[in-house]
């Protein structure tokens, strides 16, 4: 019974605090409200606050602009503190409460993976910013990020042509995303005439700080006298002391380099980059690039943080991309209903900060240029590779069986994110 | 016609080239004209420089693979340039003369990546083998070791008569041997060369060896295979050792971070959640201290561990204190409260740290006796491991004196053992406590100035060490100090042995199991406590 009268009294409570909410919405309607999904607390803080402050930025400049649709733009900052089903509640919470008509955010892929529901269920707008595994494709959902297409492979290729790497060392953190990637790669070395025993694949937990073993076994694996490459899906904090490893037993760039898909300005930041000048990193962006674009994005990024010290990197731009694409598809829209922007957003172009224009492609997945960039002592990169013109991100991987035969289409009539073209249903599978 | 055409052109051309070519062996404006061109031009230009045979030119390859050649945009003249502050000092490549300060953007980098540093490794080897630095003259017949050239053969040759160092010496006959390999010498030549490069060490020989026993026959192939079983045997005996050391590294790292655990956990039965941020607090000490160093006095750089370390004792003991006086005292005998609210403390503690310092890692330097490796036979022992390994023990030692030698290690042993009795000897139990939590705490913090040297000091430091903490303190026995060492050690090895045939996520795995079925056995740990506090 005293249950019961609980639950009551908390029906009460949520009836009235849902009254206050519609008031101060209702008081708020002269702005549009922009979600922000990206973790502030726990393991993924530290990559995930640069993008929220980001976002911030990007929001005060278009505002700064005369906002949108003749509104200004709010931002709703929530905290999904690094708790994957937590990223579920919070998206809830933006689409549902506050009724956002964007959200911006998420980085691991198994936060995306359990937002995809809800942003489905209340038919929301999500960009994602970060380089994924691929094997993906919503209508909900667009990647400003790198699919494998626009990272993994054209890194592997520019080994291949220029350092004439034989032998690969494919080493990831145990998830996801490393999984997936490596899969993608091994089969795409077999298909380049790799050899089995030339591929040593290795996964670690998250957060290895031991790697004694594993960098002599790859000094080992090294030194049979093929050109050996690390092709490194080492994720977040265990990056540092892997490099810390590396030059402490002595491997320079010159012997193995080391091309990695998840290190970036922000995270050398952390480190003594001295003895790391020369292993190479694959990103549509890097903060070196000399344009008259980015220098200005440097700029005013370094004025908004007030420190004179603070680096960009590429799911920032990712970020400046895709919220510069549903700006202008709102403005072609001239609303922002979802349903409408999200057919209007295909086909956009804007500006990149690389000196080139990025479109969105109808399987929500954008084209970039891919940047190979070596690091420098100053803990920035080189860059020294850099693909002629642009790459479309490829949803659905070429490499691996399963995935080969599906495509994605967004626009009308075919609407399908995952249609298989040899039975011509949609819905398929992928590997 | 045509051919009138191609004679007038080829008259065209010829001069071209000829005066091409006579430009092209004035070093200098060989290295200047690297102001010019893309990195592909760029091997042909560093192939002509070598071309000269002159070690005048050493010092400009050397800067262009270090990334410190530099040119001057409005001349295009090139320099090695060194930071000072925000500005450049240039220095001639061939002479090294200061030509004097320049501001940073009036120069620009001349561009170099890993195929192009490897192409001036290896033409470098034999220029450098006359070299007046030891390091240098051995780095130099290492090259030649690899690549076997054989138009070395005569400078290598040259040099090993006026060589006297030992060392260098050795290195380079063992390049020597490599370039007999590959040249056509005699079987009897050879067959000497194989026996030496077997008595030599290392990995590096075998694929020397496979690729010449592949490609010869006889004697000479069957002497090579020879060799390779015989290196093979040894390498095998030398990864064991290795394997061995990899265990103890780790397990002083796992000893380093319970060691504090097992003074709160341990002696005094607090489960201390927040343990993992005492070794947090610790290393962002020395971050601070390293950051006041470098922006104030550059010079004590190598001395900023010692100058951390005390200091690091000091915060982290006087949180501990803190916590101690006004949380857990309350606590005592309720062990869920007391996991919670230490856990909490750990939330709050975790959190003030990312707004005072923001969430990304901070940059904590190695020292440079800390950096680098040290040979021992076919053993690497990296330094900072090393060095780890020596605190790690020193700290156990230094603890155990306080506790077994000192008036406090005794009143803290007393309340532990009988905490009524020791009250009524007049010992003042409350302080006792607070001031054993603070020891532990304090321990924790120097842990942390020894992790901050091969872990991410970011906020979240100390949480990937916690769990480990426990398993260390569990696994060796509450209470017992000798017990944290052992547990840690055998930890350690274990799981190292255990990495190469399961892989790093499965050894883990297995390492808990182990754990889980042992405590089953024996739920006391390793070494059990004996005596009255167990009954009570």
């Amino acid at each position: 019974m005293t249950i019961l009268k609980n639950t009551a009294r908390s029906i009460g409570f949520a009836a009235l605090v849902a009254g206050m909410m519609t008031t101060t919405l209702a008081n708020a309607a002269d702005t549009i409200k922009v979600g922000i999904l990206h973790s502030l607390s726990g393991t993924m803080a530290i990559s995930e606050t640069t993008l929220k402050d980001a976002m911030l930025m990007l929001i005060e400049e278009q505002n700064k602009k005369g906002g949108l649709l003749g509104q200004q733009l709010e931002a709703v900052v929530v905290d999904p503190a690094s708790d994957w089903p937590l990223f579920a509640e919070k998206a809830r919470e933006l689409l549902d409460v506050h009724k956002v008509a964007a959200v911006f955010g998420n980085w691991t892929s198994v936060s995306r993976k359990s937002v995809l529901p809800v942003f489905a269920e209340l038919n929301g707008i999500l960009f994602y910013p970060v380089q994924y595994e691929g094997e993906e494709s919503q209508r909900n959902v667009f990647y400003t990020g790198a699919a494998p297409n626009q990272q993994a492979i054209p890194a592997v290729d520019y080994l291949l042509a220029n350092e004439e790497v034989e032998r690969w060392v494919l080493a990831g953190t145990d998830y996801v995303y490393p999984r997936t990637t490596n899969k993608i790669l091994e089969a795409y070395l077999k298909s380049k005439g790799v050899a089995d025993e030339d591929i040593m694949i290795n996964y670690t937990p998250f957060g290895h700080s031991d790697w004694q073993t594993i960098v002599s076994d790859i000094k080992a694996f090294g030194s049979e006298g093929k050109k050996t490459a690390v092709v490194s899906t080492i994720n977040g904090d265990a990056n540092v002391p892997f490099y810390k490893e590396l030059g402490n037993q002595g491997i320079s760039a010159t012997d193995i380099p080391v091309v990695a898909f998840s290190v970036g300005e922000e995270e050398l930041a952390g480190l003594d980059t001295e003895p790391l000048v020369g292993h190479l990193a694959a990103w549509n962006y890097f903060q070196s690039v000399d344009t008259e674009e980015n220098a200005t994005f440097i700029e005013t990024w370094k004025a908004f943080t007030g420190d004179e010290n603070r680096v960009t990197n590429d799911p920032m731009e990712a970020h400046y991309i895709g919220f510069n694409m549903w700006v202008k598809a709102v403005e072609k829209a001239g609303t922002t209903d979802v349903d409408t922007v999200i057919d209007e957003i295909v086909g956009v172009a804007v500006p990149n900060l690389s000196g080139g224009y990025s479109a969105m492609m109808p399987n929500h997945h954008i084209t970039k240029p891919v940047l190979i960039g070596e690091i420098q002592a100053d803990g920035q990169f080189e860059i020294v590779e850099r693909t002629n013109g642009l790459v479309a991100g490829d949803a659905w991987s070429d490499y691996l069986p399963d995935s080969a035969k599906l495509i994605s289409d967004w626009r009308k009539p075919l609407s399908c994110g995952n249609f298989n073209v040899e039975t011509s249903t949609c819905g398929g599978k992928g590997s | 016609m045509q051919h009138l055409i191609r004679f007038l052109i080829a008259l065209l051309i010829v001069p071209l080239l000829i005066t091409g070519v006579s430009a092209q062996t004035d070093p200098r404006s060989l290295i200047d004209a690297m102001a010019a061109g893309n990195l592909k031009a760029r091997a042909a230009q560093i192939e002509a420089l070598a071309a000269i045979g002159d070690a005048k030119t050493v010092p400009a390859l050397q800067a262009l693979s270090d990334g410190a050649l530099y040119f001057r945009k409005s001349d295009k003249k090139v320099f090695i340039a060194q930071k000072s502050g925000k500005d450049f000092d240039l220095f001639d490549p061939l002479t090294a003369e200061n030509i004097g300060t320049v501001p940073k953007g009036s120069v620009s980098k001349v561009r170099v990546n890993n195929s192009l540093r490897r192409l001036i490794r290896s033409v470098i080897g034999t220029l450098t083998l006359l070299s007046p630095d030891p390091q240098v003259r051995i780095a130099a017949a290492q090259t030649i070791f690899k690549t076997g050239d054989p138009d070395s053969l005569e400078a290598l040759d040259r040099a090993l008569v006026q060589e006297k160092a030992p060392d260098v010496r050795s290195a380079m006959e063992l390049a020597r041997a490599s370039v007999i390999l590959k040249s056509d010498s005699t079987d009897a030549d050879k067959i000497a060369a194989i026996g030496l490069i077997q008595k030599g060490d290392g990995r590096e020989a075998i694929p020397l060896l496979n690729e010449f026993a592949a490609q010869s026959d006889g004697p000479v192939s069957a002497a090579a295979n020879k060799a390779i079983v015989e290196i093979e045997k040894t390498i095998a005996l030398w990864d064991i050792g290795q394997t061995v050391w990899y265990g103890i590294s780790l397990g002083s790292v796992l000893l380093l971070a319970a060691i504090g655990l097992a003074v709160t956990f341990g002696v005094m039965g607090v489960i201390n959640m927040a343990h993992g941020e005492m070794v947090m607090l610790g290393a962002y000490t020395t971050y601070v201290v390293q950051e006041i160093i470098r922006n104030g006095y550059p010079g004590l750089f190598d001395y900023s561990l010692a100058l951390a370390l005390p200091l690091a004792f000091l915060v982290s003991g006087s949180c501990g204190f803190v916590m101690e006086r006004t949380i857990i005292r309350f606590l005592y005998g309720r062990p869920l409260e007391t996991l919670l609210a230490t856990w909490g403390v750990s939330l709050i503690l975790q959190q003030t740290i990312r707004t005072i310092f923001g969430s990304t890692n901070k940059e904590v330097g190695n020292p440079t006796w800390m950096s680098g490796a040290y040979e021992l036979g076919g053993l690497t022992l990296t330094a900072n491991r090393l060095w780890i390994v020596v605190f790690a023990l020193f700290v156990f030692a230094a603890l155990f004196v306080v506790l077994k030698k000192t008036g406090f290690g005794l009143q803290m042993r007393a309340v532990t053992q009988n905490r009524k009795m020791a009250s009524s000897m007049g010992i003042r139990t409350p302080w006792v406590d607070a001031l054993t939590f603070a020891l532990g705490s304090g321990i924790a913090g120097i842990a942390g100035v020894a992790l901050s040297q091969i872990a991410n000091v970011s906020p979240n430091l100390g949480q990937n060490y916690i769990i480990d903490s426990f398993m260390v303190v569990v696994f060796g026995g509450v209470g017992n100090l000798w017990g944290t060492l052992i547990g840690a050690l055998t930890l350690g090895v274990a799981n190292k042995f255990l990495e190469p045939f399961a892989g790093a996520v499965l050894a883990k795995i297995l390492i808990l199991v182990f754990i889980i079925l042992f405590i089953q056995k024996r739920p006391r740990g390793l070494f059990a406590l004996k005596g009255r506090a167990v009954e009570a």
